[in-house]
């Protein structure tokens, strides 16, 4: 069962694939921080990629800052292990932080079920949005953006038109 | 014969159901469509399942690069003609696989 709308972020403090540890409080400069689970193996995760890094670069000027977060089990699906992670981001320049959740308690925590599922976190780090990147994991059919569109309407300070969507992609791997 | 092999775990294998029996009505075919489940990764191991779904016409697998992937309990990563990702095969793999 995924937080609810409202929740405050959950605390935490991960390694990322920049070789530095990273917590909750260091993106206390956004205004917008988009907690997207992810991994490097689900091709549901590689179809919306370029999307989403489009997103992180398009709107980090205007204070959103992306952190993707791998909670996978890197036993059973090793191409999401740590230097996978590493190896991925560098080649691709991912534009936001990569971080590893090897004891799977933020995806517990946050209730997160698939990959690639965003939680939108306002200033105040509140939830604002939960789901879906856009409604198609197909660019060329897309028709409803949203993550954009609840990013805008926060920065403009009004209420997302869509606050919840179901997250379409691959399980997280439990261990 | 023409069989599915899926992992409930993964959403891709409805549309990819849907698509391969679209193909199989405009090819003129009415092949029926052997449905398998994969719940175990002993059974992936098994059967030889790289990921979900896993299409085979008369035993061989209509992505052959695809087909050789490590067995697990995964989603499938298939490539369109265009080079993008995605989580199930494309018409083109399809039509040329039944042909």
């Amino acid at each position: 069962m995924s937080i609810e709308l409202g929740t405050e972020a959950p605390p935490f403090e991960l390694p990322g694939v920049d070789g530095v540890d990273h917590s909750l409080d260091d993106y206390l400069g956004a205004k917008l921080l988009a907690l997207v689970q992810y991994c490097n193996h689900c091709p549901y995760v590689l179809a919306w990629e370029d999307r989403l890094m489009a997103l992180a670069r398009d709107y980090a000027a205007r204070g959103l800052a992306v952190v993707a977060v791998n909670s996978n089990d890197v036993a059973r699906y090793p191409e999401d292990s740590f230097g996978r992670m590493k190896e991925r981001a560098e080649d691709l320049g991912f534009p936001f932080d990569y971080l590893f959740d090897e004891s799977q308690t933020l995806a517990h925590t946050l209730g997160a079920e698939r990959t690639p599922e965003v939680f939108l976190f306002d200033e105040a780090r509140r939830l604002r949005y939960h789901g879906a990147i856009d409604d198609s994991r197909d660019d060329e059919t897309v028709q409803q953006n949203y993550l954009r569109d609840a990013i805008e309407a926060l920065l403009a300070g009004v209420e997302p038109p869509v606050t919840e969507t179901e997250a379409v992609g691959c399980s997280v791997k439990w261990k | 014969m023409i069989e599915l092999l899926y992992w409930q775990g993964c959403p891709s294998h409805p549309e990819a159901k849907a698509l391969l029996e679209q193909v199989l009505a405009e090819l003129g075919r009415d092949n029926e469509i052997v449905m398998t489940e994969v719940t175990s990764d002993e059974e992936a191991e098994r059967l030889r399942f790289p990921g979900s779904p896993t299409i085979r016409v008369d035993g061989r697998d209509i992505d052959a690069e695809g087909a050789s992937g490590r067995p697990s309990l995964t989603c499938r990563i298939y490539h369109l003609p265009d080079g993008r990702v995605s989580p199930v095969p494309s018409r083109e793999q399809l039509e040329a696989a039944l042909r």
